[in-house]
């Protein structure tokens, strides 16, 4: 019994003095946030999977990611959010405070645990580039920092895991993305949507990575979402025009998307891009089906936004007209809404001409 | 560190007793009982009579009041619970995860609290 008692007395001495060190590598990461990708210790390494542990919640994954690897201040990381920084600054202590306590572990998870674990991970950086590309509130602004650290992210988890086709996919997937970025914004600042863009801006030596990077991650013949993502846009690269883009192959790219990733979002990109190959009516149907199986498409801006631009190019205007005017009631980003305003009043030009011709 | 995965479950899930689903489900908890044991994790583990037979008690100003049922009326009851000797949550949650009941109820996994 005495020897039970001092066992268990050894191993409290020894939990506790492993948490004192958790906490210790979790502020010192904090303080020092190296930025060489061929020299990162195996310790930041096991930061950020304990930071992206699935046993914390998603929002909190990426802001102690945020905080914890990109050095990122809880008042910056508020912003992001749209928290104020108290708010914020609890979130963060929780999310550590949970993982001293409730023993989740600083490893880099091997064999069969590394997948799973590893898409957790590339979530949580896909998430930080996201929120960084289009803000999902308030004025529309790059953040270039969110960025950049989201790609950073991406690139050392391709060198951590080189076998890791969908780490690949992230990447290029990021990549792909930001060639697009200097297109994206007018010069007046005004959001400049794909089909508009001026192609000649799009950065071709990030494209011609993301090009290749995606074809590696394709080598190693295990589709996943973000490959998949990333081949949509390899495709949306390829086109000199918007009027050359290969519609029907993104189509059935966003159809074996949807059968991984059953969400409104991929079923409405699907039904945008199967509109300009079997037409607008054709997609208008499927679309006011899905709102019949969808009660949340009622406050969904992009799904008013696309049945709005599938009414105009089917030529029933006033739909078009009522369908802009819900999308502009909700969204909440400025430039979203300067922007849909702008097809509103295009709508409106296109239906005063029909009657003009009638 | 111990570990407490409780194991909750709808009374309406999941297989019901004399049919012969219930039997493929006493094997599996037989089957994952050994694997605890073997593995030497396992400090306890224990399955509760139906909430019917709950009794929940509290003293207030001096007075104990007793109340039929458990604490809180909810669709999924607590049915039992392992207790577990781990390194980590991540052991634990493997642990966990082949908790038979895991298929249609939910087991909440915590940590037990250490007194220093």
């Amino acid at each position: 019994m005495a020897r039970r008692r001092a066992i268990d007395c050894l191993r409290r001495g020894q939990t506790f003095a492993r948490k004192a060190t958790q906490i210790a590598v979790l502020e010192q990461a904090e303080a020092s946030a190296p930025k060489d990708i061929h020299n990162i210790p195996d310790e930041r390494l096991r930061l950020i999977f304990a930071c992206c542990h699935p046993a914390l919640e998603q929002k909190s994954r990426v802001a102690l990611t945020l905080r914890t690897l990109g050095g990122l201040s809880t008042a910056k990381i508020a912003r992001a959010f749209l928290d104020n920084t108290s708010t914020m600054a609890q979130r963060l202590s929780r999310a550590r405070a949970k993982i001293t306590k409730a023993g989740i572990p600083f490893v880099i998870p091997q064999g069969a645990d590394l997948a799973p674990r590893l898409g957790s991970v590339l979530t949580v950086i896909y998430l930080i580039y996201n929120e960084g590309y289009g803000a999902t509130a308030g004025k529309y602004q790059v953040r270039l920092d969110l960025c950049a650290e989201a790609l950073f992210l991406a690139r050392l988890m391709v060198r951590l895991a080189p076998h890791a086709a969908e780490a690949k996919g992230v990447l290029a997937l990021i990549l792909f993305s930001m060639a697009r970025r200097p297109a994206r914004a007018s010069q007046q600042g005004d959001y400049v949507s794909l089909d508009a863009q001026d192609r000649g801006l799009w950065d071709q030596s990030l494209i011609d990575e993301a090009r290749e990077i995606l074809d590696q991650a394709l080598s190693l013949a295990r589709r996943g979402p973000f490959q998949i993502q990333a081949a949509i846009s390899a495709l949306h690269c390829d086109a000199r025009r918007a009027d050359e883009t290969d519609w029907a192959q993104i189509s059935d790219l966003y159809l074996g998307l949807y059968a991984i990733e059953k969400t409104p979002v991929v079923r409405l990109n699907h039904l945008v891009a199967l509109s300009n190959v079997l037409g607008a009516e054709f997609a208008l149907d499927k679309l006011l089906e899905m709102r019949g199986q969808n009660e949340d498409m009622q406050d969904y801006q992009p799904f008013h936004a696309a049945l709005a631009d599938l009414y105009r190019r089917a030529g029933q205007f006033d739909q078009a007209i009522s369908a802009y005017e819900r999308a502009i009631e909700i969204t909440k980003i400025d430039n979203e809404r300067a922007f849909l305003y702008a097809r509103l009043r295009f709508a409106e030009r296109q239906q005063r001409q029909k009657k003009g011709r009638d | 560190m111990k570990y407490l995965a409780f194991i909750y479950g709808a009374p309406d899930a999941g297989p019901q007793m004399d049919t012969p689903e219930m039997g493929v489900l006493m094997e599996a908890y037989r089957a994952v009982e050994k694997t605890f044991t073997e593995s030497g994790a396992k400090l306890a583990g224990e399955a509760l009579m139906p909430v019917e037979t709950a009794t929940s008690i509290r003293i207030r100003d001096g007075k104990t009041e007793l109340m039929d049922g458990p604490f809180t009326e909810t669709k999924e009851q607590l049915g039992g619970f392992y207790m577990f000797e781990c390194e980590t949550l991540d052991e634990a949650i493997a642990l966990a995860k082949q908790i038979p009941t895991v298929e249609y109820g939910t087991i909440e996994v915590r940590p037990v609290m250490v007194f220093e």
